[in-house]
């Protein structure tokens, strides 16, 4: 009984993990880097309890995705129209969220550190972990056999042959980050609307980054990506089990997955290879 | 030069644009928002010397990006850097309170540069040996600084007689504000010799990085890592000792803030003044004069912002951010923008 509450949570907290990395999978997969997938949780976390409090938690999850997706997608026109470093583009976004969400919180709630609680029925309890496996199932399926998924892996791989077969590398690319947008967000979402009971301060806390971190770790694959948030799960469910533990201080507990996290990418992505061109402006 | 110029203003304007957008839409004059910004940040010589304050820290961590951006890294550890780096100087001070401020105020702040700096290796290291991509592993080593730090600050130094998170005081050998003579100038504003230190750091790293084999080396690997290897650079060498130097960069934010102001390590003095270094570097182009009027620009920024709070009804200081962040992305654009052009 122990050990499966204890899965369970392991499960929990790699929810908003696995949406993000099947997020930046797509980013990434059709070349362009994602560093900008902290600052898109962030948002989606917030637009979503936003939503919540004054529509239900149903139209809050969707509106998590949505926000991500459209700060997503002016992360697409600064990268791929504005050809701007990709590295520093992502940076300039995560900044821009951590900046904007106080001010809109202030005028809304008079508030600048997060949204009124949620109460018990502008949450879930568990749907989410459904909605994340469909979304890792529909994450494979649409790479594996679909054009689309297709057309992103070319984008990434050898965009000179996407082009000269007549589709738009720009357009998939944009297609990408929206996927990557929604996604993203929707791990934002189950931040704010699952995990947590509301948006506080920055509360996607690094997740974006270790988001990046397992897909790395995960190749750019779905299903290995999926087992690479699995595991960083398991050492935030550690964490949370063993804080309050005789003798181990709190602040050496937290820094469990971030050190997992740096132990993971140097010891095994030796050999992860990158999408060719990623990080590489598309120009004709 | 003057392309140069132009794309940074035409950044500044865009930054600021958007900011008033921005408090237009949360229902502010943007006006007024520009005013209390201005007034915040030059309205009196001890707003003034605020703004010069917060600079200081900024030209530390300006440079700590840049040393790391020219050796073609991405340093966002500026801030996990700074932390221990200041701890370690504050430990320093404390731990020999009775040195001679000449012997002593330069062993606190070495100590610092070394704990800052092996913080930052660390980045390079792991890139060097293991592939692991510095961005997300400086990121996670911020995190572990912080809850390191934490941890010392409340459980190991505690200062026995406040509440708050924060050390004991070094000694006075160490806390130079009463005699320091930029301290006199300003009407009481926290400013300190440590502004002098860094003009003549960024002057340093100038020299380092544009007049010595280190820094044509740092440079060489930047733009072509196959083209350093070729002309016999060791890669690995080079892009250790860079991040070295751009933790230890970092940490001299010690001085501005343990011996120049505060007198002591206060749990989370920094306002992530390592991301802000970001924006400074960038904004100079990663030359270290230029990150000397970037940081007093982003250092005015923030004093300006700093009053927001209580002056405006909806506008905050994180509007700050806002502006940083229109900034970063004007001048990322228009930095490629005659390279699109010409291909």
């Amino acid at each position: 009984m122990i050990a499966l509450a204890f899965f369970i949570s392991i499960i929990r907290m790699a929810t908003p993990l696995v949406f993000a990395s099947l997020g930046g999978m797509f980013s990434e997969r059709s070349g362009v880097i994602n560093i900008a997938l902290e600052g898109i949780m962030l948002f989606g976390a917030f637009t979503a309890a936003f939503v919540s409090l004054s529509m239900g938690k149903e139209l809050g999850f969707v509106a998590g995705g949505l926000g991500g997706m459209s700060l997503a997608l002016i992360y697409g026109l600064i990268v791929i129209h504005g050809r701007a470093n990709q590295i520093v583009a992502g940076t300039a976004i995560n900044l821009l969220a951590m900046g904007l969400i106080p001010l809109f919180l202030k005028s809304l709630y008079d508030s600048t550190g997060g949204t009124p609680s949620l109460s018990m029925d502008q949450r879930f309890s568990n749907l989410p972990i459904l909605f994340m496996i469909i979304a890792l199932a529909g994450a494979w399926f649409v790479m594996k056999k679909t054009s689309f998924g297709l057309n992103v892996s070319v984008a990434g791989e050898n965009p000179e042959a996407l082009d000269a077969a007549g589709i738009s590398v720009i357009l998939v690319r944009y297609q990408s980050l929206a996927v990557c947008g929604l996604l993203a967000g929707f791990g934002g979402a189950s931040l704010s609307l699952f995990l947590a009971s509301g948006y506080t301060r920055n509360m996607v806390a690094g997740r974006g980054f270790m988001a990046l971190a397992a897909l790395i770790f995960g190749k750019w694959k779905p299903v290995p990506t999926f087992l690479a948030c699995i595991l960083f799960g398991a050492f935030e469910a550690v964490q949370i089990r063993l804080q309050g533990a005789e003798g181990i201080p709190p602040e050496f507990l937290q820094i469990l997955p971030y050190l997992a996290t740096v132990l993971v990418l140097a010891g095994f992505v030796g050999k992860a290879v990158a999408p060719k061109v990623i990080g590489i402006p598309w120009k004709r | 030069m003057k392309d140069a110029l132009l794309k940074t203003l035409a950044g500044l304007i865009f930054g600021f644009l958007g900011a008033a957008l921005i408090s237009w839409i949360v229902g502010e004059s943007p006006l007024f928002v520009m005013k209390v910004m201005f007034e915040s940040a030059f309205g009196s010589v001890y707003n003034f010397g605020l703004s010069l304050f917060y600079a200081t820290p900024l030209i530390f961590t300006g440079l700590s990006v840049a040393i790391a951006f020219h050796a073609g890294l991405f340093n966002i550890g500026a801030e996990g850097q700074l932390a221990l780096g200041a701890l370690a100087a504050t430990c320093f001070a404390l731990w020999f309170p009775s040195l001679s401020p000449w012997l002593g105020i330069p062993l606190a702040l070495l100590f610092g540069a070394i704990i800052g700096g092996f913080w930052g290796w660390i980045a390079g290291w792991l890139k060097e040996k293991r592939g692991s991509h510095e961005v997300i592993t400086t990121i996670m080593l911020n995190f572990i600084a912080a809850a390191i730090v934490s941890w010392l600050v409340t459980k190991v130094y505690q200062s026995p007689i406040v509440q708050s998170p924060e050390t004991a005081e070094i000694s006075e050998h160490y806390f130079i504000q009463e005699r320091d003579p930029l301290y006199q100038i300003f009407d009481g504003a926290p400013i300190s010799i440590a502004l002098l230190f860094a003009i003549g750091l960024a002057i340093g790293v100038w020299v380092l990085l544009f007049k010595t084999k280190l820094g044509f080396e740092i440079r060489a690997l930047g733009k072509s890592e196959s083209t350093a290897e070729v002309s016999g650079i060791s890669s690995s060498k080079v892009r250790q000792i860079a991040m070295f130097l751009a933790g230890a960069c970092a940490s001299f934010v010690s001085f501005a803030e343990i011996i120049g102001s505060a007198g002591k390590y206060r749990l989370g003095f920094s306002p992530e003044y390592g991301f802000m270094g970001i924006a400074v570097a960038l904004l100079a182009r990663n030359n270290p004069i230029g990150i000397l009027f970037s940081a007093f620009l982003f250092g005015a920024l923030h004093k300006g912002a700093a009053d927001l709070d209580i002056e405006t009804e909806f506008v905050t200081r994180d509007l700050s951010l806002v502006i940083q962040s229109l900034i970063l992305i004007a001048v990322a654009i228009a930095i490629e923008w005659k390279k699109g052009r010409r291909a």
